[in-house]
């Protein structure tokens, strides 16, 4: 597989979300929009002006918002709750009780996730989103990484009965995948071959580690690359068998270090195929204001950083 | 025209043979949420008992559902937002048939279905799970905004504690329903005064409540929560007013029915009745002897 060609200048993955809920609302009738006076930063502005009958809104009042949505997903309404991934956070115990507990079909889609976020600094880049949803049972995790792939996660999100999470992202962000691009809910895609050492990454990070494979590849090193768009249930068998045919691992994403991608897939080849993995993400710690790119290169998560924690990997490879 | 509902004076429609019916559900919810907090070890009795004829006069008159409805789309739903109120709830279930009583006095065992707090998953019957305070409210809203969406005429209702009042999320909710003017929602406030630790004036003050509720756009009626008349009566106008969600603040006794427990806090927490407590508990709620041995030795 070749690798996918970058596309500058194309949406924001919340934008991309917007579109795409809007062009499944017909398809979808018992969707519905639930929105925290954030429309025009989730995306859903788009489903708003398309299907305006079947957005609610709730004021600035998430944890309300969370647990309404398992009211109208008890009636049979296909309730999306959107927001910022720190609000989400806020109202994380009624998205377990109320949503999970219960087992209920509603979506959270959260914009704003990571060092992502950007200018509006600490407070507002939410980095542990990924490790406090995956801890809950039953709820499904994702976290698609450009704006094709976005599109076929929400409509994947939709067709799926049960509760999910799925971050979106505020800035720009490349178009890495092509028309023919497919997305399955629990499968990793292996976007890059490579035979020395596999980086698995989500989100924004998959486009940093693409980057990676590339410098990597300049020094005559062989990266493979795994975009793991579903952090949960994790794909162990894909996981397994990158670990078998490369011998060493690199995660990364725009999150904690602790308890996102990097521990779901430790946990996974702990307990299968045991291999030298190195983590790349924000090292416990709270973000800052700053351009996403700045902030990358900061706080240890861009390309440079991936490409130099594959080179510590394969080097912790049993001679 | 909700005011002139509201201070019209009351037709006290309710037949005596209703009025009979639901005081003897009443005490037979009592009885056995005594009984099977008895079984349990642990549990909450006292809101259990003082909100028992609220429970009657919903399941046993005022909410279009029964047990061959409960997967129904046009039934009436019922939320129990102070889910710590389980026992009373599966009570009520046993008494109209919903769950079989003997299973019922299994709560809080392992492998039981009637678990500490309702769970849906569990008991389809009872809607949703609760268990956190605010929660049950935001669903009960967001089951009336769904209700109307799919033009289904159907009524929630959610019976709330006062110490759960305390609980921001409740707001954020009766703001949200008056501001989608939900008048398919009725909230129904077990207002007995104390909670887990101590009456409510000391651990958090909520008076002046009915205000609270009027000023975020509710219409309120406060009524004798043990009346089985007045209850029916304020659920039928809930009913019946537009525009507006309904409250009812309904003055009860913590521990109504059992004069040890009465009024005081001790009786709110989770508590381990004796095998003496229990009998002379279900003898103050008018239990047979032949009752009692039922519900003790199963």
């Amino acid at each position: 597989m070749s690798s996918p060609a970058l596309i500058a200048n194309s949406d924001s993955l919340r934008e991309a979300f917007g579109k795409a809920l809007s062009a499944l609302g017909d398809e979808f009738p018992k969707l519905v929009v639930l929105d925290a006076d954030i429309a025009g930063g989730t995306g859903v502005h788009h489903f708003r002006k398309s299907h305006p009958d079947r957005m609610i809104q709730f004021g600035i009042a998430e944890q309300n918002m969370m647990a309404a949505a398992g009211g109208m997903a008890a009636v049979g309404l296909i309730p999306v709750v959107t927001t910022f991934a720190v609000f989400c956070l806020r109202a994380i115990e009624q998205a377990r009780l109320s949503l999970c507990y219960a087992r209920r079909n509603a979506k959270i889609v959260a914009s704003h996730p990571g060092l992502d976020v950007g200018p509006d600094g600490g407070s507002a880049q939410a980095l542990e989103d990924l490790a406090a949803f995956r801890a809950i049972p039953g709820m499904t995790v994702i976290s698609p990484a450009d704006p094709t792939e976005m599109a076929l996660a929400t409509r994947a999100m939709l067709e799926y009965d049960g509760p999910v999470y799925m971050r979106t992202g505020r800035s720009p962000c490349a178009r890495l995948f092509g028309d023919n691009h497919t997305f399955e809910i629990g499968k990793g895609r292996i976007i890059r071959e490579g035979d020395d050492v596999t980086v698995v990454a989500c989100g924004a990070e998959v486009a940093r580690a693409l980057a990676a494979a590339e410098m990597l590849a300049e020094d005559g090193i062989s990266a493979r690359v795994v975009n793991m768009a579903t952090i949960k249930p994790i794909d162990s068998s894909l996981l397994s068998r990158c670990a078998v045919e490369t011998g060493a691992l690199v995660t990364a994403e725009d999150h904690n270090i602790h308890g996102g991608l990097g521990g779901a897939v430790a946990e996974a080849l702990a307990a299968t195929t045991p291999c030298p993995i190195e983590f790349v993400g924000v090292k416990d710690t709270f973000g800052a204001s700053g351009e996403p790119e700045e902030l990358a290169h900061h706080f240890g998560i861009s390309a440079t950083f991936i490409a130099d924690a594959a080179r510590r990997a394969i080097r912790r490879k049993r001679k | 025209m909700n005011q002139q509902l509201r201070t019209a004076p009351l037709d006290l429609a309710a037949s005596d043979s209703l009025v009979e019916k639901l005081a003897e559900a009443a005490r037979f919810i009592r009885c056995h949420s005594v009984a099977s907090i008895f079984h349990a070890g642990s549990g909450h009795p006292g809101g259990a008992l003082s909100s028992a004829d609220l429970f009657a006069c919903l399941y046993g008159a005022e909410m279009n559902v029964w047990p061959g409805a409960i997967h129904e789309p046009t039934r009436d739903r019922f939320v129990l937002s102070k889910g710590h109120a389980a026992p009373a709830l599966y009570a009520t279930g046993a008494h109209f048939g919903f769950c079989d009583a003997k299973a019922a006095l299994s709560l809080r065992k392992l492998n039981s279905p009637f678990q500490g707090h309702p769970h849906v998953l569990d008991l389809p019957w009872v809607e949703t799970s609760t268990g956190s305070l605010g929660q049950g409210m935001s669903v009960a809203v967001g089951m009336a905004i769904g209700l109307r969406l799919q033009k289904i005429p159907a009524r929630v209702y959610t019976m709330l504690g006062d110490g759960e009042l305390q609980e921001g999320e409740v707001w954020e909710a009766a703001m949200s329903a008056a501001h989608h003017k939900l008048d398919n929602l009725c909230a129904v406030i077990d207002y007995n005064k104390l909670q887990s630790d101590n009456c409510n004036d000391a651990i958090m003050r909520l008076e002046p409540l009915a205000d609270k509720w009027r000023a975020f756009g509710w219409s309120v009626a406060e009524i004798d929560g043990h009346n089985i008349r007045e209850i029916l009566d304020h659920l039928r106008l809930a009913g019946a007013t537009r525009e507006k969600p309904s409250v009812l603040i309904a003055h009860t006794v913590k521990g109504k029915g059992v004069p040890y427990m009465e009024n005081i806090p001790a009786w709110h927490g989770s508590v381990k009745l004796t095998p003496a407590q229990t009998g002379e508990a279900l003898t103050a709620l008018g239990a047979s002897a032949e009752e009692i041995k039922g519900l003790m030795h199963v």
